[in-house]
């Protein structure tokens, strides 16, 4: 039986791992590769890299970022920020990259989806999905969450499957970093929509919003401070998932 | 010669699989063009993407010859994920392509509701030599169902129905799931299967 995963995002900021509550106010927590091999150790069944700096800068570093983190791990690595086409996404597919994924470009190019799909398959395409509550549903938001886009986001990620994504990265903006817990409407309004495995994220600050996500639909999920912080280990989220019933790897 | 030659199949993941031979302590080349291919000890044949447009990529490049040779030669040899199912005749995947055909069968889709399977399933691996029963990562949506491969020693996996996990003989492993990517049980697969293609 397929286990449900946690994974530890880094948002890495200049070569950083930063923090930030809804993506603002960003603030250092460590080394990436350092970080990435202790999250391993603890259990992490993947890792996140997702260079909120730019979307336009700093190639090479993230470049070096990727390549240094996949030295440290064994264990799956999905790199996001700035990915615009095939050809950035092979960058940093080369730089040690499992999976890629992508947000803004996908939204303004829906067309770069299949165009990824078919040159590295459907298991390295995630779409990264920041939604939004609006007025009796979410809208899709992207550049870090500061512009509107008007699609909802449970017909955006059905689009997106059938363009090729083979994983949803699904954001709550609202939650992202307020540790209020997931927002389970989403994902289960999601959930409703698509076939893909999708990955909780926004909100998290404890096994008990874990435990819940998974209720709502959820296949895997995604949580940044309460790693960063000490708050939890990947370990305890895992043997608090498993009590509850839950299949983890241990 | 070379010693381990990794082949370039396309772009994803080859960073990775690299990495972890490394790690083990192996010293590895990529390998393009058949000539190499021809000189490398021990084969890995790394894949992701579809069927279909892996065969032919391998074949424009004069590759699967020079595979087919190498694998019926029983010469050491890795392969994982497409790469793995590339060894068989055909697939669902891509109808009317030709495999490798050095495995019988054929893949199929996956009969699961969530698809592609991507995460951690726990194979069972009672009676192998080199993998080990426990939690491997898996991207697929496409697989081998679980049946009786002659000589080869086969692993399993549920997901919706029974697949094959893994499949082995001799100095020779063939994996859905990814052991470079399958943390510390993956690398122990590498390091007992590199020991044996080095022995021999």
């Amino acid at each position: 039986m397929l286990t449900k995963r946690v994974i530890p995002c880094l948002d890495v900021d200049a070569g950083r791992v930063v923090k930030g509550v809804r993506f603002q106010n960003l603030r250092d927590a460590g080394d990436p590769a350092e970080l990435a091999a202790q999250y391993e150790r603890q259990g992490a069944d993947e890792i996140v890299l997702l260079d909120v700096s730019a979307t336009n800068e700093g190639r090479r570093a993230r470049r070096d970022v990727v390549a240094k983190v996949r030295e440290a791990i064994a264990i799956p690595l999905t790199v996001g920020g700035g990915i615009r086409d095939v050809e950035s996404a092979r960058e940093v597919l080369e730089a040690g990259a499992d999976k890629v994924s992508v947000n803004t470009a996908a939204v303004e190019f829906p067309e770069m989806l299949r165009e990824m799909h078919d040159h590295f398959g459907a298991q390295c395409v995630v779409l990264a999905l920041d939604a939004a509550r609006v007025d009796g549903g979410w809208e899709v938001m992207t550049h870090s969450g500061t512009k509107r886009t008007g699609l909802r986001a449970a017909e955006w990620a059905k689009q997106a499957e059938e363009l090729g994504a083979g994983e949803i990265l699904l954001t709550s903006w609202d939650r992202d970093g307020t540790r209020s817990g997931y927002d389970l409407d989403l994902i289960s309004n999601v959930r409703a929509q698509v076939r893909l495995p999708i990955i909780a994220s926004g909100g998290a600050a404890g096994p008990e919003h874990m435990i819940e996500a998974y209720r709502a639909g959820a296949d895997a999920v995604l949580a940044a401070s309460i790693f960063h912080d000490g708050d939890y280990s990947v370990e305890d989220i895992k043997r608090a998932m498993q009590s509850s019933g839950l299949e983890v790897r241990l | 010669m070379i010693e381990v030659g990794v082949v370039r199949t396309g772009t994803a993941n080859l960073a990775s699989v690299l990495a972890a031979l490394r790690r083990i302590g192996c010293a590895c080349s990529v390998v393009e063009r058949p000539d190499d291919l021809v000189k490398s000890r021990v084969v890995v044949l790394p894949g992701v993407g579809a069927f279909g447009q892996a065969m032919e990529g391998m074949r424009e490049r004069g590759l699967v010859d020079a595979l087919r040779l190498h694998f019926s030669e029983g010469k050491p040899a890795l392969a994982i994920c497409l790469g793995m199912q590339v060894l068989f005749e055909s697939s669902e995947e891509s109808p009317g392509v030709v495999g490798m055909g050095l495995l019988p069968g054929s893949v199929v889709r996956i009969d699961s509701a969530i698809l592609p399977q991507i995460g951690w399933n726990r194979i069972d691996a009672t009676g192998c030599a080199f993998q080990k029963s426990g939690h491997a990562y898996f991207a697929n949506t496409f697989a081998v169902p679980h049946g009786e491969f002659g000589d080869w020693k086969v692993s399993q996996f549920e997901y919706g129905r029974s697949y094959v996990a893994g499949i082995e003989r001799g100095a020779q492993l063939a994996c859905q799931f990814h052991p470079e990517l399958s943390g510390q049980l993956g690398l122990d697969m590498l390091t007992c299967w590199m020991a044996e293609a080095r022995s021999c």
